[in-house]
């Protein structure tokens, strides 16, 4: 036994003997992952959350989250000697006068961008494969938790340098509170300590950004991975893969390795990413006060559709009995984001409750296969887009040179036409590529080779696909539509008549298919 | 149902293929050097990260293509840094890739579901300890219980009162009096009809009152105001709002009545003035009237008169609320 042995194992030893944890370790050390670059979504969300804890650590030390009036004298010139809050001051000092600051405020500012691309990247393949199917409807809503929490939390950390652009931001958000019947003006007036914007909402969402939110994140990420860990990730489907087993590689050392590899990967695209592309130049804003404005103002893009929303509002308010009710704040502001989250959170159980499927899934669906979720999901995302997109409908007409007033229009008469015909094309589309699959396994792939047969007509030679290619078309499930007819065995009208009749009528439509190749098919063809 | 179909067969996981670092020992060896290089790398990127930070000044500026002039010091410190980390995770992922075991294992996933036995005991011990309890029986504890516990959250709740004081009529209020001067923002001049010409815009907020040194953004985010000079006859406007200017000067607040935005972008063509935020756009020359975007309500007017001493002051204050909607609100 070499010295370093003995030191590795006295160490070893010395923790087991206090806390057992060597048999847990054996066992975990030989935890199977599958592997597939999809899953490195969720994983790059994670590495974002940690660098986004450590370069917010940084930024603390110089920032002061106050709005005390102060007169700037630092280095940068233009706007020497201008009035401005603590706040504003102390982000203009970490950008000029602190050495790598502006650089960890790049990294900060980036990587809350990749942060919720990756939640949302990560939260589309959970959808279009499945991966939200019982046992894992928990994590689901915990993953909906945390990327409505991310939006929260990424829409305070820009508001928190003060700048004209940030305040902004802030007047929005306070308008939307401003604007709920009853308690509207009274919760508006104890967020913000007063009439807007007075001066303490800059402390407050300070305590809120780094404390109390990324409090919550670190115990939902840690039950979030725990859940994983403990039901053993999904994986796709192919040979020797099944409901009952876990394929891939073991976390010691090659998961450990890769893993741990891949976070300094995305930290070091971050950095660089921060290093050569300047974003959120706060000192070209100006402070805020809420008589000016810079043109074109824009929300970071996960609040963008939110924006695009508002914006396409129809200028629709009640006034009635000496109180006023705005709609065309309310609708966009917070109904519809409330119905869009709460749809999204409900959705496994809205699945199960019209396919009647109960049982536990660890197979991933290829998204062609369940062609009325996938339309589903189209639908949803092209009703985002289009909100999106209005967002910056200011940004694309000046770029265009269109009208805005032809791009809110689009944007009002497309967020409802538009999704139907998404969730047509692409129940379409996958059914074509179901029935593409399936010509696939029968009659094998076009190999380009035309041969000329005896009595003069031209064929294509088409060349059988693998046995395993076969296995991987043909394994998934296809059930039909639950079976609820009107009347039940006992010949009795079934008293939920009409939810029933929904729920068939959904699943009849979700069980809309190509039929798959089953043994029989290929057996008979091959009599041909 | 296709489900009654035989399916086609599983062929099983396919057979482990080996690298080439595998069997020969010269491929192992030249991949653990490719590991090596990619770790020094990441060593050098530390090295131009420090030495960056000692030599490189921060108020160094060079032009680089498409990124424009860039402040170098910023520049090579994140360079330095972002190689640096970044050559470890290509290291540690190159290692695990060509020379740790790549050969997929297959391990029984467990039903999470626990064993009838188990189950029937949890209920059967959860069922005697609240009958232990007396849960079942002790209806007024369980009750009296209930009642503390929705009470006990109210104490915190009534804490937060204090971090507002009530709206009161603060949103329905503004400082504009009968007389208050527009002074210019910035630079609290008093302004003269004469200091605008037709077509031009200016932001002016209500003159300080005596002693006053100082405005609160609470304030100027009620009271800023936009003046804007057409010709006379450009008006479209009814007797009393037309009596509300002064040859051809008319003042709106400059409070979006959407969501509370500066209402800054004046189109001098078209005499539109359009809100940056949402883009609501309102006609100048009918009294702010909207003409398109999600704004329910014209921007209010202030009405316009000159004192003694010919400067613009306001005619009374606003007669209703500047800025977005609120319950409270009557009109």
């Amino acid at each position: 036994m070499t010295a370093r042995e003995r030191i590795a194992g006295n160490v070893a030893n010395y923790v087991d003997e206090r806390t057992g944890a060597a048999a847990w370790m054996k066992k975990n050390l030989n935890k199977v992952f599958p592997d597939h670059w999809s899953f490195l979504l969720g994983e790059i969300a994670l590495y974002s959350f940690i660098i986004l804890l450590l370069s917010g650590t940084f930024l603390t030390f110089w920032f002061d989250p106050s709005q005390r009036e102060v007169v700037y004298e630092g280095a940068y010139q233009p706007l020497s000697g201008l009035k401005m809050s603590a706040a504003y001051a102390s982000t203009l000092h970490i950008s000029f006068e602190v050495r790598g600051g502006l650089l960890m405020r790049q990294i900060h500012h980036w990587a809350a961008l990749f942060f919720m691309v990756a939640i949302v990247v990560h939260l589309l393949r959970v959808y279009f494969t499945g991966a939200f199917r019982k046992p894992r409807e928990f994590n689901w809503i915990i993953g909906v938790g945390l990327l409505t929490l991310g939006i929260v939390e990424g829409f305070l950390g820009y508001s928190l340098p003060d700048d004209l652009l940030s305040g902004t931001g802030i007047r929005i958000a306070e308008a939307i509170i401003q604007a709920v019947p009853v308690v509207g003006t009274y919760i508006a007036f104890f967020a913000f300590g007063g009439a807007f914007p007075g001066e303490a909402f800059i402390p407050r969402i300070f305590t809120v950004h780094v404390l109390l939110l990324p409090g919550i994140f670190l115990a939902l990420i840690t039950v979030h991975l725990m859940l994983v860990w403990y039901q053993k990730h999904t994986q796709y489907p192919g040979p020797g893969r099944t409901e009952k087993n876990v394929v891939g590689y073991p976390l010691f050392p090659v998961y450990m390795a890769k893993a741990g590899g891949f976070f300094f990967i995305v930290f070091g695209v971050t950095t660089f990413i921060a290093a050569v592309a300047s974003i959120n130049p706060i000192w070209l804003y100006g402070p805020y006060t809420p008589g000016q404005i810079s043109a074109g103002s824009q929300p970071d893009w996960y609040m963008g559709w939110l924006d695009g929303l508002v914006r396409m509002a129809p200028p629709l308010e009640t006034h009635a009995f000496g109180h006023t009710i705005s709609w065309n704040i309310l609708i966009p502001g917070l109904i519809v984001p409330g119905i869009m989250f709460t749809g999204l959170a409900l959705y496994p159980f809205i699945e199960s409750w019209i396919t009647g499927d109960k049982r536990e899934h660890h197979l991933l669906d290829r998204p062609r296969n369940v062609p009325n979720r996938t339309a589903t999901g189209a639908m949803a995302l092209t009703f985002t887009l289009v909100a999106l997109i209005n967002g910056g409908n200011d940004i694309i007409a000046q770029q265009f040179h269109l009208s805005i007033n032809q791009i809110m229009w689009f944007s009002r008469i497309g967020i409802i036409v538009l999704p139907p015909i998404a969730f047509v094309i692409t129940k379409r589309i996958c059914i074509s590529l179901q029935r593409a699959d399936r010509e696939l396994v029968l009659h094998g792939k076009e190999t380009g080779r035309l041969v000329r047969l005896a009595h003069g007509e031209f064929i294509e030679v088409h060349e059988e696909i693998s046995p395993e290619k076969k296995w991987l078309l043909t394994s998934h499930e296809q059930s039909g539509p639950l079976e609820l007819p009107e009347i039940d065995k006992a010949g009795v009208r079934r008293t939920d008549a009409i939810r029933n009749k929904i729920r068939s009528r959904m699943s009849v439509a979700n069980a809309e298919v190509a039929p798959k190749v089953s043994a029989q098919d290929l057996k008979e063809i091959e009599h041909h | 149902m296709a489900n009654d179909l035989e399916a086609i067969n599983d062929p099983g996981i396919p057979a482990h293929v080996h690298r080439k670092a595998d069997s020969d020992p010269l491929a192992a060896k030249k991949a653990e050097r490719q590991v090596a290089i990619l770790f020094a790398l990441s060593a050098i990127g530390t090295i131009l990260f420090i030495v960056s930070y000692v030599a490189i000044p921060e108020d160094i500026f060079v032009f680089i293509p498409v990124m424009g002039s860039t402040n170098a010091h910023q520049l090579f410190l994140g360079l330095g840094l972002a190689f640096s980390l970044f050559f470890i995770g290509m290291g540690a992922i190159h290692w695990a890739k060509t020379l740790m075991p790549d050969q997929e294992v297959s391990v029984q996933r467990h039903e999470f579901r626990s064993d009838e036995e188990d189950r029937d005991e949890l209920v059967k011990t959860a069922k005697e300890g609240a009958a232990a309890a007396g849960l079942g029986r002790r209806t007024l504890i369980k009750r009296t219980l209930g009642l503390s516990l929705g009470l006990v959250g109210l104490s915190p709740l009534l804490l937060l009162r204090d971090l507002g004081p009530l709206p009161g009529k603060s949103l329905s209020t503004t400082s504009w009096k009968a007389g208050t001067r527009l002074v210019t923002d910035p630079g609290d001049r008093p302004i003269k009809p004469e200091d605008l010409e037709v077509g031009a815009v200016a932001q002016v907020l209500p003159a300080m009152l005596p002693g006053q040194d100082h405005r609160v953004l609470s304030d100027i985010g009620k009271d800023a105001v936009l003046l804007i000079r057409l010709r006379p006859e450009e008006f479209n406007l009814d007797a009393e709002r037309l009596s509300w200017t002064h040859e051809g000067i008319i003042a709106f607040s400059k409070i979006c009545s959407h969501m509370g935005c500066a209402v800054a972008l004046y189109e001098q063509q078209t005499k539109h003035l359009l809100c940056p935020c949402h883009q609501s756009t309102f006609d100048v020359t009918r009294a702010a009237k909207v003409l398109f975007g999600p704004a329910a309500r014209p921007l209010p007017q202030l009405a316009l008169a000159l004192d003694s001493e010919g400067y613009l002051v306001a005619k009374q204050p606003f007669n209703e609320p500047v800025g977005p909607s609120f319950w409270e609100r009557s009109s």
